[in-house]
């Protein structure tokens, strides 16, 4: 723990022993301060090799801050749930029932604009065959999923960083910690659960939404196409490996979602200036994380 | 070691104190304090003197940079989860009270019961209703703190320090910016719960204060200590610290400065 300097490596008790100590420090990015805060670089290599150990930092950051509350959630399944149970259950409805009415719109206009067109298209050159895949492949497995985490990210993901990024700035952190209560547990568990299954149920509801009211809009456009065949044609492309990799994938994006969010509103500021900056910087990572997150899974699709 | 040493809540010896933002930085140096059950002790210090940290160190928040530090015993290097219960011992009031601005008052008060126990609201809220009471805080209850005055905001953070009935309070300048009345309640209720309040069973507490004005808590039955310098100096009863011609002190004695327009 006693490192000299940033090349110095980390023992690989560093969080752990940190954790055990249960303090709020934990996840204080002291490295990637130096970096930030050090004098404009002389050169594009130097520029390029801090953002490099930026980069690296961070990834670092966010893998162990992922792995301690993954532990957190397992190790104390049990523990306070009449305080985190409804926590919990709060998280939820702000990270999706709260978000219907704004799915709703979403998935309207996405059926409207895309699948509607795409349906009268397919139609008018005859490849109506085609339709059931096209739809798997766009809505099922890409555009629903990342546009359902997008809108999260961008509506429940940046509270979270303000709301845990003040709540450092005033000390209510260290006010946990004195209360015995652990700042993971009881912060973070609830909000990285909540997302998860928000992200989850937020996706079926916008792709249900959105090739119901795609076949809508065909409809009114006299799409020579019934409701029956139209749900052979989906039921007729999807398999179960889709049902098992959205189910994966939705809640991989909730999950790392909250991570990066929670650890940048946990880790960083202790100032409330810093705050909003740093919200910025989580939702930036949020996004190519959950580009990285779908680009595996485009991977285990085309494996399968 | 003496028999003093054996039972004391606090004991530190040659202890380095860093800040609660960069732990290396060094506030304070080898420190050597011990408090035994039912001492009443009042750090003084001035602004930026290391009180606050110092402080949390001695809860527990923090580790010491360098030297030993220990809470009923136990080293407070490792004082984690495994050490919950002498953790749950130590009850402290930070500077502001801060208080979960998302809660209100009465979840506050109710939070660590609620979490340590696994009760439910409506299972703690007997308890919590009497401590409610019994520091006045009952018309204020659903309110949030940042309704509700400084005086009383204060006076929250006292309830949820005091609802797991600690043997040991910590409280870092409880009195500054508080009204004249709230002072006068908070100095009587100390006393009370120094002496052993009914909410603790009559089991006197120990307690343990820092300030930067000494002169609300004269007493003859209290230890003080000053922090200066980056030292921790014990001072001795208060008709020593009266006496003393320690610039300092005699500036942490002093009237404030009235000011005319």
């Amino acid at each position: 723990m006693d490192r000299k300097n940033f090349f110095d490596p980390a023992p690989p008790q560093f969080y752990a022993e940190l954790m055990r100590e249960n303090l709020a420090k934990t996840f204080a990015l002291t490295d990637t301060q130096i970096f930030r805060r050090a004098p404009l670089p002389k050169s594009y290599t130097d520029f390029l090799g801090r953002k490099l150990f930026l980069f690296l930092l961070t990834l670092q950051g966010l893998a162990a801050f992922a792995l301690i509350t993954l532990g957190v959630i397992l190790r104390k399944f049990r523990t306070a749930r009449n305080v985190i149970g409804p926590r919990i259950r709060q998280e939820i409805a702000r990270a999706g029932v709260a978000l219907l009415p704004m799915f709703l719109f979403v998935a309207l206009a996405l059926g409207f604009l895309v699948i509607g067109q795409t349906i009268s298209t397919l139609a008018r050159v005859g490849a109506t065959d085609y339709l059931g895949s096209t739809m798997v492949i766009v809505i099922v497995r890409e555009l629903g999923p990342l546009l359902a985490a997008m809108l999260v990210l961008a509506r429940v993901g940046t509270a979270h960083v303000i709301e845990l990024g003040t709540a450092r700035a005033l000390g209510e952190v260290e006010a946990l910690e004195a209360l015995g209560i652990d700042p993971v547990h009881y912060l973070i568990v609830p909000r990285v659960i909540g997302m998860a299954v928000g992200v989850f149920a937020l996706t079926v509801y916008l792709i249900i939404g959105a090739l119901a009211s795609g076949y809508l809009f065909a409809f009114l456009q006299d799409v020579p196409l019934t409701p029956g065949d139209y749900f052979r044609q989906l039921a007729g492309a999807l398999g179960w490996l889709d049902f098992a990799l959205l189910a994966l994938k939705t809640i991989a994006f909730g999950f790392f979602i909250a991570i990066v969010t929670c650890y940048h509103g946990l880790a960083q500021p202790l100032r409330l200036e810093d705050v909003s900056r740093v919200a910025v910087r989580a939702v930036s990572q949020g996004v190519i994380v959950c580009v990285l997150i779908d680009a595996l899974f485009i991977v285990l699709y085309l494996m399968t | 070691m003496n028999e003093t040493e054996n039972n004391a809540m606090v004991e530190m010896h040659n202890v380095s104190v860093g800040t609660m933002r960069d732990i290396s930085f060094v506030v304070l140096e080898d420190v050597n304090w011990t408090v035994a059950p039912g001492e009443f002790w009042t750090v003084a210090g001035q602004q930026h003197s290391g009180k606050s940290d110092f402080l949390m160190l001695t809860a527990g928040l923090m580790a010491p940079v360098d030297g030993d530090c220990k809470l009923f015993g136990t080293d407070t290097r490792i004082f984690g989860e495994a050490k919950l219960a002498e953790r749950l011992h130590v009850g402290f009031v930070f500077a502001g009270g801060q208080l979960f601005n998302q809660l209100t008052i009465r979840e506050n008060v109710a939070l660590p019961l609620q979490y340590h126990r696994d009760l439910t609201s409506g299972a703690a809220a007997p308890e919590v209703q009497t401590l409610l009471e019994l520091l006045e805080l009952t018309p204020l209850a659903d309110l949030a703190p940042p309704d509700i005055s400084d005086n009383w905001r204060q006076r929250a953070a006292l309830a949820r320090a005091l609802l797991l009935k600690p043997k040991l309070l910590l409280l870092d300048n409880p009195l500054a910016g508080l009204g004249t009345r709230h002072r006068h309640w908070w100095l009587r209720f100390l006393d009370q719960l120094w002496r052993g309040h009914d909410w603790c069973g009559g089991r006197p507490m120990t307690i343990a204060v820092t300030t930067d004005d000494l002169r609300p808590w004269r007493s003859p039955n209290r230890k003080f200590a000053l922090l200066r310098d980056k030292k921790f100096s014990p001072l001795g009863p208060w008709n020593e610290v009266e006496s003393a011609n320690d610039p300092v002190i005699k500036e942490l004695l002093a009237e404030p400065m009235e000011t005319t327009i």
